[in-house]
């Protein structure tokens, strides 16, 4: 049970990474990478909302969808309850801890449909993973969500001070450093299987 | 069509059940914003400059809502105007604003200087210093580069013959190039000020002679002529005391290189949009 948990944390955070080899959450991941600060404030909102989101879809997929024969709802009954649930969080958050809406509100509006988010609670229902299993898994992808913004903010910092032929400077240099990135993920595959085989 | 309902209801009750939680949410646990708060925001001018030493113009009218004995007379982009609406606002006194003004302290052309190498890498000064401390044989002047004047938000630095130009008329006093130069040539003084020196070479005299004819030697001649006692060199450059100087030009007058100077840094078109 511990060792599958584990298997599930560490798959989710280096072989299955979201971003660098599910690609999803492109959109943050060149966007707000720039700043290491910014980078680390954007993956714990990440992981906070996965979490949640993660709670909340996991238990309306299995009580309220599947015994009414409404699987087929999931992408919108999801969407809908994640929004409404992040919004919820940034009012209450706000209001009673506002110290933690100042680092973590810029970013809360921006992933309230981020597709790592919604793409994390659905392939839990697909893995057929339990409850445990779901916020285990839930949890790993934000770390990777996390490992990937930090390293590829520090990727990005090192690539501004260079001198860099005009047409790849912007946008096409930083797709360049993600392809390259994305690829070095690759080595992790089958390792952790094996580790624990 | 039973089919469509099935699909239809349950997401309709779901979203009107979503939708009245956060209504009722945001009823409930609305934030009470100071009613001051938009109202000091709308009198200042938004530049984001920071010179009140504040996190852009929100974070000076949030200062300001939170804390009374926050000043009022910080704006510096926003001169006096700024200052009497925000002292209106906040029920207290009016106090004037000590507007500001970047001086470059280094030579106003670079015929005085010659450059020792030829320098084609990256443009710009933070990048050119890394490099020998810059293409000048002066390491301490200007690089030229421009640094400052992309920084500048108004636009009101211009590099002629080599060196960063200040138009005292644009300048905001807002304090970025002083942040921006890697050399720390620009510095922030006040606008009724006339005397400044345009020098921050800190070599000893026969160093400094042979890299530029205009840089301070630090021959003292102005510390014996000045009658306020205002100047003093400090590693090998004329520092002006502003608390002591009376503007009275006497060290301009004597300087053996020329590098004091009395300059007018009034920016009279400001002094006339500010009515």
């Amino acid at each position: 049970m511990v060792t599958k948990l584990i298997v599930i944390l560490l798959s989710a955070v280096f072989i299955n990474n979201y971003v660098l080899s599910r690609f999803l959450g492109i959109c943050p991941f060149l966007g707000v990478s720039k700043k290491l600060d910014s980078a680390t404030g954007m993956s714990v909102a990440v992981i906070f909302v996965m979490l949640m989101a993660t709670a909340v879809t996991w238990p309306i997929q299995k009580f309220l969808l599947d015994p009414n024969g409404l699987g087929y709802l999931q992408t919108i009954v999801f969407i809908l309850v994640i929004a409404a649930l992040v919004q919820l969080v940034e009012i209450i958050l706000k209001r009673y801890i506002p110290s933690l809406h100042k680092s973590l509100g810029v970013y809360l509006p921006l992933i309230t449909t981020n597709c790592a988010v919604l793409g994390v609670t659905i392939l839990n229902i697909d893995s057929d993973y339990s409850f445990i299993e779901s916020m285990v898994n839930s949890l790993g992808s934000g770390l990777g969500f996390m490992l990937a913004m930090v390293m590829f903010s520090g990727v990005r910092s090192t690539i501004e001070g260079r001198d860099i032929p005009k047409s790849f400077q912007g946008l096409p240099i930083t797709l360049i450093a993600a392809a390259i990135t994305s690829l070095s993920f690759l080595g992790f595959g089958g390792v952790i299987e094996n580790l624990f085989a | 069509m039973e089919a469509i309902l099935s699909a239809v209801i349950p997401v309709v009750i779901i979203g009107v059940i979503c939708g009245a939680v956060l209504v009722i949410a945001s009823k409930l646990m609305a934030v009470k914003e100071d009613e001051r708060f938009p109202k000091i925001r709308e009198c200042l001018p938004g530049a984001n400059c920071g010179a009140c030493g504040f996190a852009g113009c929100d974070g000076y009218a949030k200062a300001l809502c939170e804390n009374p004995d926050t000043a009022t007379n910080l704006c510096v982009p926003g001169a006096d105007a700024v200052s009497k609406k925000l002292s209106e606002i906040m029920g207290v006194e009016f106090e004037d604003v000590i507007e500001q003004v970047a001086v470059v302290h280094c030579s106003d052309d670079c015929s005085k200087t010659e450059d020792k190498v030829q320098y084609v890498g990256i443009q710009t000064c933070k990048a050119a210093k890394m490099m020998y401390g810059g293409k000048g044989s002066c390491v301490y002047g200007c690089l030229g580069m421009g640094d400052c004047a992309n920084a500048c938000p108004k636009g009101a630095i211009e590099v002629v013959n080599g060196v960063a130009k200040v138009d005292p008329a644009e300048c905001i006093g807002c304090g970025i190039c002083t942040k921006t130069c890697p050399n720390h040539l620009i510095s922030l003084v006040a606008d009724v000020r006339k005397v400044v020196v345009t020098c921050s070479n800190k070599d000893k005299g026969a160093v400094t002679r042979k890299v530029c004819s205009n840089g301070c030697i630090g021959c003292k001649k102005c510390e014996k002529v000045c009658p306020n006692g205002a100047i003093t060199v400090v590693n090998n450059v004329a520092v002006i005391d502003y608390d002591k100087c009376t503007d009275c030009g006497t060290c301009a007058e004597n300087c053996t290189t020329g590098c004091i100077r009395v300059t007018d840094l009034s920016g009279k078109h400001r002094m006339v949009e500010k009515d």
